[in-house]
């Protein structure tokens, strides 16, 4: 029973993870059109970002500093995907999307060994941070508080995007920008700066969830390669554009893998593309999607 | 073939004036290089029938597939079981038994991923192509896992047994032959595409890739001819995995794993997927530049994101593209 409420648990602190990757992802593709191959290193600059900065400043500072620290990778990121969006996409727009996918191939390429270039080879951990809250008792076993914060961050995250997106004003040009990007252009709004917006904030959410991650697992290389693709997954499940798609889809991801790492460890990543690639044969634009 | 509607509309005479001289320097070449010279030209030319292979999809049927890694792996994998579990040591073998596997799972996969087009085939390939990737790497007891199958070169033959590499200088004698073998399989792999991209079934994938609603109205069964050409692809990506892995001596996982894919649409884009000749061009090119990278830097990924990045960005043609332009204006002044 205990080890149940704990892999529910541990299946919603990943779902949260994986939720935070993939709205970025599912929002830059719902505005700008543009699937980012990137979006999996841009997670895991914001990781390497948040240990490096705790690790460096943080040594025997006071708690509550950490905590102000933690989100120092999403911030870095946000402020990187302001930078790429008018360098490397802008140009690009007009031109077929296979151009467009290339580029963001190239900037994986990039910010992998930038990655490996500014932070070495070694894992960066932020443990202090995950220490310095304890643990707290779930009948006979103990669990990380720290993994509880994390989903609230996620279901803080998921409501916040959800009024920012549903209920403010910037959302309502969002939304007109992705559903028509002319008329919204006639209309008035500056699209070149709301394309940089919902780029930074798509970063902003990628960066976020290596932020929040980094404490409970080390920043390694190749972290990113590995989170693109589980995104991927719960992008296609969800449908690539919609956000309460990207919830559903972490969701569904999350509790598939915690069961299969549990009954079906040989062949868990391949149940999960495999479920990716037969909603993609059954509802092409995914449970949530719109073509 | 004077037909003024072909691509680049060259005469047969002209296309054979440039081949020839260049089948004759890659034929004598190997007298005057060494032996890792060889070896660097015998992987570009794996490559460049692999990106032939891919360049039926994006070049002319217009679908961008981010999962060919799949089909080369597949074909390296099974010439590896074919080792292991058979203890087959004759290549013909490799390239029968590999192209039947990859045929039927192309067969498969196609049929499940030309239901879609643009980016939902980009996202289906990549995914079933990871389906393959996990299964290579978590059931290490068949597959080796990360450590991959050994195909040595010691136990392989040639032509059905004429040629082995027995004895002394075993090493120099293999990767003069597989040079050869190698050499003329991609010859005939130029001149079979040449020969599809040509006929009526390549010139409606062109009609389906510049105008699908058109196309359907002229009667092409659209979905069937993603089909063929999905298969097409497949087989030949397929056949340069095999070739591949003598060559590599092993195969890991990571030919199956994403990035392997993108490495080919860079390739093709390198060269040019608008031409015939881009993928060829592009996977001699990209290898060198491969090579070249990962010996003077360990920031290898850097270099080759920087140059897909200036490619994409000032080169949109690629090599191939640019190239016959300035030609181009050239000949008119």
């Amino acid at each position: 029973m205990d080890i149940l409420i704990i892999q529910i648990l541990n299946s919603i602190f990943y779902a949260c993870i994986l939720f935070l990757i993939a709205s970025g992802l599912s929002l830059i593709y719902g505005v700008m059109r543009i699937v980012n191959l990137a979006h999996g290193s841009l997670y895991a600059l914001g990781a390497y970002v948040t240990a490096w900065t705790i690790g460096t400043f943080a040594a025997g500072a006071p708690i509550w500093v950490l905590f102000l620290l933690l989100p120092a990778g999403a911030v870095v990121v946000a402020a990187v995907g302001a930078l790429i969006e008018p360098t490397l996409l802008r140009p690009l727009y007009n031109r077929p999307e296979e151009y467009q996918l290339l580029i963001t191939f190239a900037l994986l390429l990039i910010l992998e060994d930038m990655m490996h270039f500014l932070f070495g080879g070694v894992p960066l951990s932020a443990d202090a941070v995950i220490d310095s809250m304890g643990t707290m008792p779930i009948m006979n076993l103990r669990y990380p508080v720290y993994n509880l914060l994390v989903i609230a961050i996620g279901v803080a995250a998921a409501v916040f995007l959800w009024a920012f997106i549903y209920r403010t004003k910037f959302g309502v040009i969002l939304r007109a920008t992705s559903q028509n990007m002319r008329m919204a252009s006639a209309l008035g709004v500056n699209v070149k700066w709301v394309y940089v917006q919902a780029f930074a904030l798509g970063c902003f959410m990628a960066g976020l969830g290596g932020a929040v991650v980094v404490p409970a697992q080390a920043a390694v290389l190749g972290m990113g390669v590995e989170a693109l693709i589980l995104a991927f997954v719960v992008v296609v499940i969800g449908g690539l554009g919609s956000l309460e798609g990207a919830l559903i889809g972490a969701l569904i991801v999350s509790f598939v893998r915690t069961a299969g790492i549990q009954f079906f460890p040989e062949i868990e990543l391949a149940v999960l593309y495999l479920i990716a690639a037969i909603v993609l044969l059954v509802r092409p634009t995914g449970l949530f999607g719109r073509a | 073939m004077k037909n003024n509607a072909s691509r680049t509309g060259p005469s047969t005479l002209l296309i054979l004036a440039c081949a020839i001289p260049i089948v004759i320097v890659l034929v004598a070449l190997p007298k005057f290089v060494d032996t890792y010279q060889t070896q660097l030209l015998t992987y570009g030319l794996v490559y460049a029938i692999a990106g032939l292979g891919f360049n039926l999809l994006l070049g002319y049927t217009g679908l961008l597939s981010f999962g060919h890694s799949a089909y080369f792996g597949l074909g390296a994998y099974s010439a590896a079981f074919m080792v292991r579990y058979f203890g087959v040591g004759s290549m013909e073998i490799y390239i029968l038994g590999g192209l039947l596997i990859t045929g039927l799972v192309t067969a498969a996969f196609g049929y499940v991923s030309v239901r879609h087009t643009r980016i939902f085939f980009g996202i289906l390939t990549l995914a079933l192509s990871q389906v393959l990737w996990t299964l290579a790497y978590k059931f290490f007891w068949v597959t080796g896992g990360t450590d991959g199958l050994r195909v040595p070169f010691a136990n392989l033959t040639l032509l059905g047994g004429l040629i082995d590499f027995k004895g002394r200088d075993a090493y120099q004698a293999f990767t003069q032959n597989y040079y050869y073998y190698v050499l003329f399989l991609f010859c005939i792999c130029t001149i079979l595409m040449w020969v599809i991209v040509h006929s009526p079934f390549g010139k409606a994938l062109q009609a389906i890739r510049d105008n699908e609603t058109r196309a359907q109205f002229l009667g092409i069964r659209i979905r069937r001819y993603r089909w063929f050409a999905f298969q097409l692809s497949g087989s030949f990506t397929g056949l340069a995995g095999i070739l591949w892995v003598p060559l590599n001596g092993l195969v890991t996982p990571d030919i199956l794993y994403w990035p392997f894919s993108g490495e080919i649409v860079f390739m093709t884009v390198l060269g040019g997927f608008r031409t015939f000749t881009g993928p060829i061009v592009g996977a001699v090119v990209f290898n060198y530049l491969k090579i070249y990278a990962v010996a003077s830097t360990a920031y290898w990924q850097m270099l080759l994101g920087v140059v897909l990045v200036a490619l994409v960005l000032a080169l949109p043609t690629g090599i191939v593209g640019t190239l016959s332009r300035l030609f181009g204006k050239f000949r008119k002044r």
